[in-house]
Formats: structure tokens, sequence, C-alpha cells
């Protein structure tokens, strides 16, 4: 049963990675001959000022993309859990934004927040008139807002599910005891969503190091490297500087990134046990 | 756009007027080359072509109606194109060609590019066609041969249009501001407060497409010290970039933009929306640096900006104590075309027959007058007359005839990779973020690569 899975895992997964390794010793414009190179791509991947600043800003976007994103969509689910017909309704609105594109959104981004003919300009509302996209910090800012625009109805629904699954009974139990809806979320609420929030986490983390359609379509990694974060570099390096063998040393960077974060994400959360939470149920 | 399209080009210092550098005549290689076999990607008839081309009006139509009209002459030979728009067909050409599944014809921009197609023997050494067929290259500018050589050998069909990269100004802003259209880089820095003092951005850019600074920078080192200074650096000169004219033309760039020369937030500006053009037009700001594929745009969604005659354009000024000659210019001598080198003999054929037959007709010609581009075919200025942008084709024209040098642009003459490096110091040094002497100094370490 698992083998046609594990097929498709390796074919897409396993062989491109192994590729990807070994290109990375290699020398290879992407059109012409593919030369060994030994550790010189290695080397210029490693010494050229630009990965620091890459890992710093792909950091930075996962830190502030996470810190924004976890309390705001947790706070939804748990909103959005209760069974009230609005909050049904609102459910459903709050999808929307997960059904477009990246590339969708973030050129309707890109065209609202244009200093000359967006909104702020033709609303005539000098507050929205800033150089958006076209300030380091502002254009930072921009990038995580319409990330945790797009992807908190993911990780709301995610919480939503979690929350509906924890048992009554201890909500009933605690109120027996006198407890207030703030203590109840507190005690019971967050402690049983342990799990899901570090899977949530896990998924925000682990995708903020891919984040590409959208920095590229509204930034480009701009202005000048201020949002260039590590996947950007990648293909910048490779597909328009044509230098396959340092782009595919930066890929291998990004898994190896992606997995430890993953690995470490998994630890915090007690590593593997999976206990239930679920005591006497 | 047009304009990122249209605006990758070029290649170094083409002699306008000189007959093109490349000896033509018998030059050493057997005939009609025969050699290579082996599927490509397109054609599946024997002798079916295919091409790959921009999307993009007015180019998408007048390079389908070529088509169109090659076909219906040779039905059993036809052409089947698939057209793309600009970035995606970047990145889509560059893997087919390394994956062996390029197009019969590769539709290019010769230079740095062409090079590396060259280097990995993935397109057709024409040289010895051309030298068959004197009388297809007898009718091209010469001028438009420089970036389709590579080495000595011609490996691609100069094709469209010629376009240079001018100063456009919006004469109604002028007026209203009572100035004069800039006579010198001086007369540019003066400028630059009265617009800002009348609430109009002097200068429009769009700035996140990277190449659009590069234009101010190509120019600035032209100027002050003539092709040779790029040149050096094309050349893989070492420290090139230190030269104090490209020194103190990066300095100048910088003041200009510490001046607020560049509309605010230039920096956010794409190039590929139009918003820079648009910017122009409806008079947020006073001037432009671009292509003059830009004109047919603006023609087309200025209203009646172009039509009104409120659209001024000069070739760039002087700058004070420059030594560079001011008939210069930079921009695209021209587009081009490749045959892949993997495409069976039948396949190449029906490429040639195309490029010697359909490329540039009299009827393909008529479409780019009409389009108000200047096709670079010797002689089209007899047809200038009876187009509506007459004044601007004669003006085009003018330019590309009476340069001494009709540059190539750099990110185009350069090799991909330098290319890149070169887009990403100039996004810093118009970010002020870093001085002209770190831009030299990060510069030099590519020079040749």
């Amino acid at each position: 049963m698992a083998l046609p899975a594990l097929l498709v895992f390796v074919a897409f997964a396993v062989v491109p990675l192994v590729g990807v390794l070994l290109l990375s010793f290699t020398s290879w414009d992407g059109i012409g001959v593919i030369r060994p190179a030994g550790f010189a791509s290695w080397r210029s991947v490693l010494t050229d000022p630009g990965l620091p600043h890459a890992l710093w800003v792909t950091f930075v976007v996962m830190a502030l993309s996470w810190a924004v994103q976890t309390p705001l969509s947790l706070l939804l689910g748990v909103f959005l859990a209760g069974h009230q017909r609005y909050r049904e309704f609102l459910a459903v609105l709050f999808v929307i934004p997960l059904l477009l594109s990246s590339a969708a959104i973030a050129i309707t981004y890109k065209a609202l927040l244009d200093p000359n003919f967006g909104l702020g300009a033709g609303l005539h509302l000098p507050l929205l008139t800033q150089d958006w996209l076209g300030e380091p910090t502002l254009a930072m800012a921009v990038i995580i807002f319409v990330v945790s625009w797009q992807y908190i109805p993911f990780h709301t629904l995610i919480y939503q599910g979690a929350v509906r699954q924890i048992p009554r009974s201890m909500y009933e139990a605690a109120m027996l005891d006198g407890a207030g809806r703030v203590r109840m979320f507190f005690s019971i609420t967050l402690p049983q969503l342990k799990y899901t929030i570090i899977t949530s986490s896990t998924l925000m983390v682990v995708g903020s190091l891919v984040f590409f359609d959208l920095i590229f379509v509204l930034t480009e990694g701009g202005p000048g490297d201020a949002t260039r974060v590590l996947a950007l570099d990648m293909y910048k390096v490779g597909f328009q500087a044509n230098l396959m063998g340092q782009a595919s040393g930066i890929a291998v960077i990004l898994v190896v990134l992606g997995l430890g974060l993953a690995l470490l994400l998994r630890r915090i959360g007690g590593g593997g046990s999976s206990a239930s939470q679920l005591e006497g149920l | 756009m047009d304009s990122r399209t249209l605006s990758r080009r070029h290649f170094l210092g083409l002699v306008a007027g000189t007959s093109a550098g490349v000896a033509l005549a018998g030059c050493g290689s057997s005939g009609p080359s025969d050699k290579g076999s082996g599927g490509g990607g397109g054609g599946t008839a024997a002798g079916a072509a295919s091409y790959w081309f921009l999307t993009v009006n007015p180019g998408e139509q007048i390079r389908q109606d070529s088509v169109d009209r090659f076909n219906q002459a040779n039905p059993n030979t036809k052409i089947k194109v698939t057209k793309f728009a600009n970035d995606a067909y970047k990145t889509k050409i560059k893997t087919a060609i390394g994956a062996g599944q390029a197009p019969t014809i590769i539709w290019g921009w010769g230079g740095g590019g062409l090079r590396s197609y060259v280097q990995a023997s993935q397109v057709e050494d024409l040289t010895s066609w051309f030298a068959e067929n004197a009388a297809v290259k007898d009718r091209l500018f010469p001028s438009s041969f420089g970036a389709a050589t590579i080495d000595g050998k011609i490996y691609a069909m100069p094709a469209e249009t010629v376009q240079p990269i001018v100063l456009y100004w919006n004469k109604k802003v002028f007026d209203k501001v009572g100035v004069e259209p800039p006579q010198s880089w001086g007369d540019i820095m003066s400028l630059v407060p009265k617009f800002n003092d009348a609430g109009v951005a002097p200068i429009s850019l769009g700035g996140q497409s990277r190449w659009t600074n590069m234009m101010w920078l190509e120019f600035l080192f032209d100027r002050i010290g003539g092709p040779e200074v790029f040149q050096a650096v094309f050349d893989g000169e070492k420290d090139a970039w230190s030269n104090p004219v490209s020194i103190e033309g990066l300095t100048k760039a910088q003041e200009l933009i510490k001046a607020n020369g560049f509309i605010k937030g230039f920096s956010s500006i794409t190039a590929d929306s139009n918003a820079d053009q648009a910017l122009l037009y409806t008079g947020k700001a006073a001037m432009m640096l671009h292509g003059t594929w830009t004109y047919g745009s603006m023609s087309e969604q200025g209203g009646d900006f172009v039509s009104g005659g409120n659209l001024g354009w000069m070739n760039f000024p002087p700058v004070e104590g420059g030594k560079g000659d001011p008939t210069n210019t930079v921009g695209n001598p021209g587009q081009y075309y490749s045959i892949s080198s993997k495409a069976t003999d039948a396949e190449k054929e029906t490429a040639k027959k195309f490029f010697a037959t359909a490329v540039l007709s009299d009827a393909e010609v008529k479409e780019w007058l009409d389009a108000g581009a200047v096709p670079i075919v010797r002689g089209a200025d007899a047809q200038l007359g009876s187009s509506k942008d007459t004044e601007f084709l004669k003006f085009v024209y003018g330019i590309a005839s009476n340069a001494k040098v009709f540059a190539q642009s750099w990110d185009q003459a350069l090799s991909p990779t330098a290319a890149e490096k070169l887009l990403d110091n100039i996004a810093k040094l118009f970010q002020l973020s870093i001085t002209p002497q770190q831009f030299a100094n990060n510069m030099n370490q590519v020079i040749g690569q």
C-alpha cells in the first residue's frame, strides 16, 4: 500500500534533492556542459555577503510572520469554533483569501499600494500614500501583512477544527468550578491546543522559508536587497545570473534549514511522544 | 511589457555607419550547414519549424502576421508559433535550450545571452549563409549586426526595429512651470528644484526594474568619458569600474537622487506595469529617460497626449566638460532571431527561408512603421513620411543613423552572470545604500565573468 506513495516521494523529492546536492559541486550555466567544480560553488556561496543578509531577511520574515499569524489565527479559530449562525457566515468570508493565488494577491496589493496610482492617491488619503514598497522597513511590513492576510485563514481553520475537538465535558467541569472565560481559555483551550500550535507553527515556519511568489511579485527582493529572502536569492542566482551550481548550494542550505527547523519544533513539542492530553477520555 | 522585453537589448559599441565589423565575404565554412540532426523541440512534420516569441502588441501581431504570410506561401513547411510573456520567456527559453528542447527559431536580444548559447554550441553559425545571401544582409542596418556577432561569426538574424533610448519630456508641464528643455546635465540639475517647487516630480523612473536606472548610468558614462569607459569593462580590463569617469558618473547619478530628481517611490515602480510612462503622460512627472518602444504604448494609453503634440523628445544632453560625443546613443540595435543547432536540417532550411523571405518583408516593414517604430531596413526613411508619427520616426531614424556609437545596453552586452551582479549593485546605488566607490569595488570583482 505504501509503495506508490514511496515511489512518488522518491521520484519527486529524493531524486531532485540528490540532484541538487550533486549540482552544488559543479559549475553549470543552465545551458552548456555541466562541469565538476569541487567546492568552488560552495566557496562562492559561503563567502558571498549576500548569504548572511538573505538568511537574516528570511529569519525576520519567519519570526515576524509567525508572531503576527499565531495569536490572530488562534483567537479567530477559537471564535469561529462556536456554532452560532453569524460565526459560520463569517467563517466563510474569512476563507476567501485562501482561495486566491499568491501571485494574484501580490499583484492586487501592488496595485493598491502604488504611491502614485494606488488606493491612497485615488482617495486622496495622505496616510495611505506612503512609499509602501520602496522603503526597506515599510516593504518588509507590507510583506508580513500580506503573508498574514493570506495565511491566517488557513491556520484559523486548523485551530477551529482543533478547538471543536476539545471535549465539552472539560469546560462543563470548569464552569462548575466557577472558572470564567479567560481562565478557561488559558487553562483548557490553550493547553489542549498545544499540538495544534506546534503543527501550525511548523507549517508557518517551514512555509516561510519558501515564500517566493509573493515577494517576487511585490518587491522582487527590493528595495535594494531589503526583502531578498533565501528562496528569492536562489532563484536570482540560478535563473537570472545563470549560476546553477551556486543556486544549488543555496537550495541545499534551504533544505537543511527547513529540516532542522521542523525537527527542532518537534523536539520542543515533546518529541514524537503522542501521549494523549485527554486524560480519562 | 514592451518596455522590458524590447529593452533587453544591446551590445557594445557598434559603430553605426561603419560597415558591419564583421567580414562577411566568404567566411570559410562550407555551404548552408547541414550537419546537426536530432529532434528539435517543436516541429514535428519534416520541415515544419517551430518559433517562440514574445507577446505584447504591436510586436506580437506583427510577428504573427509575418508567420501567417510565410505559412500561406509555404503550406508544406509551416512554422508553428508559441508566444510567451517577457519574463516567463526568459526563463523558459534558457531551460528549453539547456534541455535540448529549443524551438527551431529562437527569438532573442543578442549580446551576452547569445554568447552563452554560442558557447554551449546551441545555435547555428549563420556566417556563411549570410555570405551566400548577401542581399538579405545588405538591406539591414550594418550596425545591427554587432550584437549578433560573437567572435567574428554571425549567430543571429537581426530583425524588427531599432530602439535607442531617448529623453522624453512633457511639454505641458514644461509650459506650466515656465522652463525650457535641458541642453546639458547642468540644466537637468537646475530644473530639478523648479519642478519640485511646482509639485511635479522632475523625472519618472520605474526603478524596481533596475535596468531602468541603468539607462541613466549608460548615458552619464558615455557623455562624460565616451564609450571607451564601458568598453574597458566589457573587454575585461582589471579594475575598469574604478576609472575616474566611472566614479564621476556614479556620483552624478547619486547627486540627482539626493536632489530628489526622481519621483518619490521610484524604487517600487516597475517598468513592466508602464506606470513610469503613465506618470509622464498624466503630468505627474516632467521627464523620462526610456527606450523608443514606449512611444507606441504612450500613444495607445495616454489618450491624446501624444497625438496632441504634448510629448517632447531629445537625445540625452551632454555633460559639461565631458568627452563623449553627444550623438552617441544606447539601446536596442535590433532584435535577434537565431536557429537552434538541435533542429533537423529540414527545419533549419525552413527557418532560413523564413529569414530570407518573410522577416522584414515590405509588408512587415510597413506594419512596424505604422506602429511608430523604425525597422532596421536601409532606406526605411523614404517611407517615414507616410506615417502619422513621421516626426518621431524621423528623429529615431536620425539618431540611429547619425550616432557615432550605438552601444548595446550593458545588461544585454554582459554575460548573464555579470549583468545580474550589475543590476543588483545599481539597485543598491540608487537606494543610496552603497557609495560609488563600493559600487566600483563590488563590480570589479566580477569583471571578465
